[in-house]
């Protein structure tokens, strides 16, 4: 099992900066890369040596069953796993080259923002949501300015530009999202996670998202964790299967979909469990 | 229709009748009491009341204006005292605390609302008046102070606590620290729940005598200063309502009257706040 995970994965990285570190002239280089982590909760262990990266302005899919440890892989990329008790992360995340764990994770978050699944605006207005990153980061740049920016980029500016300052839950939930996302560009970010940010919106709203993060990929990379494969078929560049804690295969997502490399992946993809 | 179906009619027509029957009385004592007041009160209140001071025994007339004063007085003070530090000591168990601390603070926060006001009296006297050799306002206020500290522990440590952590993680992930997001989002969040339960505990250590009559005393007249005796409503009501005097009982009629009705305003108002707009607290 162990061998068919290693060669899947050593066959289909982009190899310009694994292992070898060496730079090769590419065209599409490394932002993220994960190497070797293991993760535990208390003694149970969730993740099993998974080595990947994530190529700078892709989207990079995270497809798996429920409890597969998809979500856990997406929050330690930003270092959210430490606000829960006794969760340990084991072996090395780089963010361009550098050591994300030994890094201030304010900086950290900042670098790399995060869309959670249900729309979680805070209970101010709508341009305060927007404007929190850049107050609490201590941005110089003009808030209002920003705030416009970010949400024209959230493809919700023309739906809020009135109304900037009514509370944010007077928006629906497909508005609150995109708002969420625009929360999260605000302060700029290289990576953006997003987890399985359409599984609580209607299927027009998830259209509206899913086009979204196509048009982002020019400003950031993007992560996200969905246990949708169409969705994940269609907006991503490069998706990863995992299964019970373990990276079973990670392919450009045209690759996965139609020659998968593992007969797992073929019997998740063509819905045989899952 | 059997027996036992007649029976199992009956049983129920009784069930029915004796909750039914409880329920009224526990709504009509209230009913009676606030009846009963006003009956008796309701015609001693007048302008003069609110107005004027206490008159020498015999002479008929005169007001509580300095008993409200000083009850106002006290309710400032006590708020000054307890707020903060049932507010800031609620964060610390809902935010910062490990389970053990919480759980300790929590036990000794509800053996505290249990002891006793008598015996915080005494605590307070024991603390801020033999020293000093004087009764004084400080003294009693810090009584009804730490009689509302755990009311608001309690109550502000449950609001936070019900504030959904997806809000503290969308702050997190945006780079604020965890100082950031509990001042910035989780206690905005909380923040009417924790107000009408401030408000509730006020109107709770408001009608409390037995603290106030070995700190603040009595006085007939106006207070001079934060340091000395001061009037204040319930005492009044105790002390008037114990005198030989007709007129006395009257007034004592009156400022129960108002004390109630102080109450009333200010838990209708808490519940005027919590209710409006309810959409944080999901």
């Amino acid at each position: 099992m162990h061998a068919s995970v290693r060669q899947a994965v050593s066959v289909n990285i982009n190899p310009t900066t694994m292992a070898t570190g060496r730079e090769v002239a590419a065209p599409e280089s490394m932002r993220m890369s994960i190497n070797k982590v293991n993760f535990f909760y208390g003694q149970k262990q969730t993740l099993f040596d998974i080595n990947m990266g994530v190529t700078a302005n892709k989207v990079t899919a995270l497809i798996g069953p429920s409890g597969c440890g998809k979500s856990t892989l997406l929050r330690t990329l930003n270092r959210m796993h430490e606000t829960v008790r006794g969760a340990r992360l084991q072996g090395e995340i780089l963010l361009d080259g550098k050591d994300i764990l030994s890094q201030d994770v304010t900086l950290l978050r900042r670098r790399v923002g995060m869309v959670f699944q249900r729309p979680n605006p805070f209970p101010k207005s709508i341009f305060d949501n927007v404007a929190y990153g850049l107050r609490v980061n201590g941005s110089k740049i003009p808030i209002a300015d920003a705030v416009e920016k970010s949400l024209r980029h959230a493809a919700l500016w023309d739906e809020v530009k009135d109304h900037l300052h009514k509370s944010a839950y007077e928006l629906s939930g497909g508005q609150q999202q995109r708002l969420c996302i625009a929360r999260g560009l605000a302060v700029e970010p290289e990576v953006l996670l997003l987890d399985e940010p359409c599984s609580a919106l209607d299927p027009i709203s998830t259209a509206k998202i899913e086009e979204l993060l196509v048009q982002l990929k020019d400003l950031c990379t993007i992560t996200i964790v969905t246990h949708n494969m169409q969705q994940a078929a269609r907006v991503s560049d490069y998706t990863s299967f995992l299964l019970m804690g373990q990276l079973v295969e990670f392919s450009p997502t045209p690759q996965m979909f139609t020659t998968p490399s593992d007969p797992r992946t073929e019997a998740y993809i063509t819905g045989r469990f899952g | 229709m059997t027996a036992g179906l007649r029976w199992r009619k009956l049983v129920s027509g009784f069930m029915l009748t004796l909750t039914g029957v409880c329920a009224v009385v526990a709504v009509s004592v209230l009913f009676f009491i606030l009846g009963y007041l006003v009956y008796h009160g309701g015609t001693s209140i007048n302008w003069a009341f609110f107005t004027k001071l206490p008159v020498t025994v015999g002479d008929i007339g005169g007001g509580m204006a300095n008993a409200i004063v000083g009850s106002a007085k006290l309710l400032l003070l006590a708020s000054l005292i307890g707020v903060p530090i049932g507010f800031f000591g609620g964060i610390y168990m809902a935010e910062f605390s490990n389970s053990s601390i919480a759980f300790v603070v929590r036990f000794a926060a509800d053996l505290l609302n249990g002891v006793p006001s008598i015996v915080i009296g005494i605590f307070a006297y024991t603390l801020a008046v033999l020293p000093f050799k004087h009764f004084s306002t400080w003294a009693g206020a810090m009584a009804l102070g730490i009689m509302m500290i755990p009311i608001t522990i309690r109550s502000t440590e449950e609001f936070l606590h019900g504030v959904p952590r997806a809000l503290r993680e969308a702050s997190m992930a945006l780079g604020a620290s965890k100082w950031r997001t509990i001042a910035a989002v989780v206690v905005p969040a909380a923040y009417r729940g924790i107000m009408t339960a401030i408000l509730l505990a006020l109107a709770r250590v408001a009608g409390e005598t037995a603290p106030l009559l070995f700190t603040a005393l009595g006085n007939r007249y106006w207070s001079p200063g934060w340091n000395q005796p001061t009037a204040s409503l319930p005492a009044m009501i105790y002390y008037y309502a114990l005198s030989p005097y007709e007129d006395w009982h009257r007034q004592a009629w009156a400022a129960g009257l108002v004390l109630l009705a102080l109450i009333l305003i200010v838990n209708i108002f808490a519940r005027a706040i919590l209710s409006r707009g309810g959409t944080v607290l999901r």
